[in-house]
C-alpha cells in the first residue's frame, strides 16, 4: 500500500487543478496562525455543543470528533459524474426494496438466490405488501465512497436505515466560513446549508394521504444519551420541528400523535432515527422504550410515514452488497456507474477457503456490523488478531464477508510537520422523495488521523473535514 | 409546544436559579461568619437550613463545619441541590430540549456548565471563593440575559419565566421561614447587634440590601424588612412580585380560553389569602405560619402546572 492515490498532488506529484486555489492560499498562510485556527475551531465545535457520546466510557461522556482545516476539494466535474452513479443507485435500491416486500421479480429471475432474501435477518416480515407513502423507502440514504486514482471510485457501503454524520457536513462548513471567509472568496464552492431545508421539503412530500396541506413533521430520538443526540436536535432545530421520544408519542384515533401542552397533536411524517426492532414494542421487541406501542399498525394503513421505512435494513446488509452490480442492472436496465468492492461471502465454501487463505491481504466485516467495530484489516492486523478472526470465520462463516484491502486515496491533514497525507472515505447524502432525489454537493469526508491507518470512523479515532465542490 | 420540553425548560430556569440563590446563600454565610468573632461555624447550620439541605447533610455529615457546608453547597454530587449539580442538570435540560432555545441561549448555559466543571473540579479554598461564587452568579446571569434578549416571547419563554419565579418564590419562602423569628415584633426589644447582623444577612442573601436602604432608609425595622421581602411589588425577589410574575405568564400562556384553569384559580387564592393583607394582619395571623402554608402553596401550585400542560402524562 506504499503508493496511493493523494487527492491534491495525485499521481506524478503535479498540484491537481482543484487545489489550486487552496494551495495559494496555504503557501501565503502563517503556519502559527493556522494551528491557532485549529484550536479556535475546536473551542468552536465544543461552545456549540457539537459533540458524540462514545458508549461504554462513563468518564467521557461526550466527545468532540476531531476537525481538519485542510478542505477535501473536487472539481464540479468530478462530482456530477460521481452524483449520476450515486443517483443511479439509489433509484435501485429503492425498487429492489419494493420488490423484494411484494413480487420478488429479482428472486424469481434467479439474480438473487432466494434464501438471501428470506433467511436475512435484515428482511422485514412485517413489510411485504406495505406500500409506504409516495412510494418511498429510503428518504435519506447515505452512500459511503472510497477513491482509489484519478475519477476511480467505489461504493463501501449503501447506508439505507439511518445514516448519520450530515450534522457535521453543515457544521464543519460552518465552522470554514467563520475561520477563513477569504478562501471562500478565492474558490466557487457550491453550497451544502440547504440541506436541512431540503430534507424538511422531500419528507413533507412524502406524507400520507391522512396528512393536511403543511404535513406536521417530528423527528424521533432515542433520547439524550444517544450517541447521535447532538444530531438528532440539531436536524429538529434547523427544520424548525419537534424532536419527540417514544414516550411523548401514542397512538390516538388511528394517528400518531404528540403530547403538547394543549393536548395530542398528530403526526404525518416521522424521521426516526430510532432502529427497526425498537419502533413498534406491540409488533417488534416487546422491552422496547424508544418506541410507540402500535406506531406499525398505523404505518399499515397509510396513518403516517416513517422515514427510512421500516424494513431497508436489507438493502444496505453487507452480503446483499455483493450482488448490487446485477441490483442496479435489473431495475435500471443500465450498466451500473459506480464500482463495487469485489466482495468474498464466507457463507459460500470455495469463497471461505480463498479467505482463510488469504486473511493477511483482505478486510473482513461482520455482516450486519457497523461503526468499524468487528472488523478485521489483515494487512495491519497482528498474527494474534488473525488467528482469532480465523476462528470466528470458522465457527460462523455466514456471518462475514472479505474484500480485498483498497488503496485508499489520502488528503493532507494539517500537522506540526504541515501538510501531510492521511487516508479518506466520502459519505455524500442523499434525499428521495416523489419529486425526485437530491444530492447535497460534497458530504462528510471522513479522515484516518494515524499515520497509515485506513480506519476513519469516529469512535476510533478518525476526524473529518469540510467537503468542497467546486463551481466549475 | 411539547409537553415534554415544557417541563425541561421549566426546570432548566428553576435550577438555574436555585444555582444563583445558593451561590447567593454561601456568600452571605461567607460574610457573617468573617463578621462574627466567636463559633464562626455554628452560622452555616441556618444557612444549610435557607437552602432546605440541612437534614441531608448531617445523614453524610457528623458535623457542621464551614469547610463542609461550603463544599456541600457548592460542589458535592451527593447534594443534588448544590449550585455544581444544578448547573449540570439545568445543562442537561438544555441539551433536551435544545431545539426550544436559541443558539445564544443554549451556548451561555454550555459555557456556564464547561466554566463551573472547570472551577468546581476541585475543592475551593477559601482564598479563591468569592471570585468563584462571584463568577457563578454571573454565569447565570449571563443566561437570564441571553434568554431575555434573543428568546421569542412564545409559550416557551413563559415555561422558563414560570420556573425561575416559582424557585425564586419558593427561595424567599425559604429563608423567611428559617429566620422568622428575627422579624417577629417582639424582637424588636431585643436590639441588639446581633440581630442586626441577622437582618442583614436575610437582606444580603436576597441581593437587597441597596433597594431597601433606597426605598426604607437606613434602619433596619422588622415590619419593614417583613414588608419589603413580602408584599412589595417593585422588589424582584418578594412573594408578591413573583407571584404576580405568575400570574402574567399563566395569563399568557391561557390566551384565548374564558376559563382560567386550575393553575391560575390557585394563583388568585394565593394572593387573596396571603398577599392581600397589612402587615398587621399578617403578624395577627402569624407570619410563620402564613410562610409554613406559602411554601405548601407554591409547591402545589408547581404540581399543577405540571399538570395542566402535560409535563409528565
Amino acid at each position: 500500500m506504499a503508493e496511493c492515490f493523494d487527492e491534491m498532488w495525485g499521481d506524478t506529484g503535479g498540484l491537481r487543478a482543484p487545489y489550486r486555489g487552496f494551495h495559494d492560499w496555504f503557501a501565503e498562510e502563517d503556519p502559527k496562525r493556522l494551528r491557532a485556527k485549529q484550536r479556535e475551531a475546536e473551542e468552536i465545535f465544543r461552545l456549540t455543543g457539537i459533540t458524540f457520546n462514545v458508549y461504554g466510557r462513563a468518564e467521557a461522556e461526550e466527545r468532540l470528533i476531531p476537525f481538519d482545516i485542510v478542505p477535501r476539494i473536487m472539481s464540479g466535474t468530478e462530482w456530477h459524474r460521481l452524483s449520476r452513479g450515486i443517483e443511479q443507485r439509489v433509484r435501485a435500491i429503492n425498487a429492489f426494496l419494493h420488490d423484494i416486500y411484494h413480487n420478488q421479480e429479482i428472486v424469481k429471475a434467479g439474480r438473487i438466490p432466494q434464501e438471501m432474501i428470506a433467511r436475512n435477518e435484515a428482511f422485514l416480515p412485517h413489510m411485504i405488501g406495505v406500500a409506504p407513502p409516495g412510494g418511498v423507502y429510503t428518504h435519506i440514504v447515505g452512500i459511503d465512497l472510497v477513491c482509489t486514482g484519478e475519477g476511480e471510485f467505489y461504493v463501501l457501503e449503501d447506508n439505507a436505515r439511518t445514516p448519520s454524520g450530515v450534522s457535521y457536513m453543515l457544521e464543519n462548513r460552518e465552522t470554514m466560513l467563520q475561520m477563513f471567509p477569504e478562501l471562500f472568496s478565492r474558490n466557487r464552492v457550491q453550497p451544502v446549508q440547504n440541506y436541512p431545508a431540503n430534507l424538511r421539503r422531500s419528507l413533507a412530500a412524502c406524507a400520507p394521504p391522512a396528512a393536511g396541506v403543511d404535513p406536521v413533521v417530528a423527528v424521533l430520538t432515542p433520547g439524550i444519551f444517544n450517541s447521535a443526540y447532538f444530531e438528532h436536535a440539531f436536524l429538529a432545530d434547523q427544520m424548525g420541528v419537534e424532536l419527540v421520544e417514544g414516550h411523548d408519542l401514542r397512538v390516538v384515533d388511528g394517528r400518531v400523535a404528540m403530547r403538547t401542552t394543549c393536548g395530542y397533536k398528530a403526526i404525518d411524517v416521522l424521521y426516526r432515527r430510532v432502529d427497526d426492532e425498537f419502533l413498534d414494542p406491540l409488533n417488534f421487541n416487546p422491552e422496547s422504550q424508544l418506541g410507540v406501542p402500535g406506531i406499525m399498525d398505523v404505518y399499515r394503513t397509510g396513518g403516517i410515514t416513517i422515514a427510512n421505512a421500516p424494513g431497508t435494513g436489507i438493502a444496505d446488509d453487507k452480503a446483499i452488497y455483493s450482488y448490487m452490480p446485477e441490483i442496479v442492472e435489473f431495475y435500471t436496465g443500465e450498466r451500473p456507474l459506480l464500482q463495487n468492492v469485489p466482495t468474498w461471502r464466507c457463507s459460500d465454501p470455495d469463497s471461505l477457503a480463498y479467505v482463510l487463505d488469504n486473511l493477511a491481504d483482505l478486510v473482513v466485516k461482520e455482516v450486519h456490523g457497523s461503526g468499524g467495530y468487528g472488523m478485521l484489516v489483515g494487512p495491519t492486523a497482528s498474527k494474534k488478531d488473525i488467528a482469532a478472526f480465523r476462528r470466528k470465520l470458522k465457527a460462523r462463516p455466514g456471518n462475514y464477508i472479505a474484500q480485498p484491502t483498497l488503496s485508499l486515496s489520502t488528503v493532507p491533514i494539517f500537522s506540526r510537520m504541515g501538510l501531510t497525507p492521511r487516508h479518506v472515505d466520502l459519505r455524500p447524502y442523499v434525499l428521495v422523495s416523489p419529486e425526485g432525489i437530491r444530492i447535497t454537493p460534497g458530504g462528510l469526508t471522513r479522515v484516518a488521523l494515524k499515520k497509515g491507518s485506513l480506519v476513519v470512523n469516529s469512535s476510533q479515532g478518525g476526524g473529518t473535514k469540510d467537503t468542497w465542490v467546486l463551481e466549475d | 409546544m411539547l409537553g415534554k420540553t415544557a417541563n425541561g425548560i421549566f426546570w432548566m430556569y428553576r435550577l438555574l436559579e436555585r444555582a444563583e440563590n445558593t451561590a447567593r446563600l454561601i456568600e452571605t454565610g461567607q460574610r457573617i461568619a468573617l463578621t462574627r468573632l466567636n463559633e464562626p461555624d455554628a452560622e452555616w447550620r441556618p444557612v444549610l437550613q435557607s437552602a432546605s439541605v440541612l437534614d441531608a447533610y448531617l445523614a453524610a455529615n457528623e458535623t457542621v463545619t464551614k469547610d463542609a457546608a461550603v463544599d456541600w453547597l457548592l460542589r458535592s454530587h451527593e447534594n443534588p441541590s448544590s449550585v455544581l449539580c444544578c448547573i449540570e442538570q439545568a445543562r442537561q435540560n438544555a441539551r433536551m430540549v435544545r431545539t426550544a432555545l436559541t443558539g445564544d441561549v443554549w451556548e451561555a448555559i454550555n459555557a456556564t456548565y464547561m466554566h463551573a466543571r472547570e472551577t468546581l473540579a476541585r475543592k475551593v479554598g477559601e482564598r479563591d471563593l468569592p471570585n468563584v461564587l462571584r463568577a457563578l452568579r454571573q454565569q447565570a446571569a449571563l443566561v437570564r440575559g441571553m434568554t431575555h434578549g434573543t428568546m421569542m416571547r412564545n409559550e416557551i419563554y413563559d415555561f422558563a419565566r414560570l420556573g425561575t419565579f416559582i424557585e425564586r418564590a419558593d427561595n424567599t419562602a425559604r429563608i423567611l421561614d428559617v429566620k422568622y423569628y428575627v422579624l417577629l415584633p417582639s424582637t424588636l426589644a431585643v436590639g441588639s447587634s446581633i440581630d442586626n447582623v441577622q437582618w442583614e444577612s436575610i437582606l444580603r442573601s436576597l441581593s437587597a440590601k441597596g433597594g431597601f436602604r433606597m426605598e426604607y432608609g437606613s434602619k433596619l425595622a422588622p415590619r419593614e424588612i417583613t414588608h419589603f421581602l413580602v408584599l412589595d411589588k417593585r422588589m424582584p425577589r418578594s412573594l408578591a412580585f413573583c407571584t404576580s410574575k405568575i400570574r402574567d405568564n399563566l395569563n399568557y400562556l391561557n390566551r384565548g380560553n374564558r376559563d382560567p384553569g386550575p393553575s391560575l384559580r390557585l394563583v388568585s387564592q394565593i394572593e387573596q389569602q396571603y398577599l392581600s393583607h397589612d402587615l398587621d394582619q399578617i403578624f395577627e395571623f402569624g407570619l410563620h405560619e402564613m410562610i409554613t402554608e406559602l411554601l405548601g402553596a407554591f409547591s402545589g401550585l408547581a404540581r399543577q402546572i405540571e399538570l395542566d400542560y402535560r409535563f409528565y402524562e
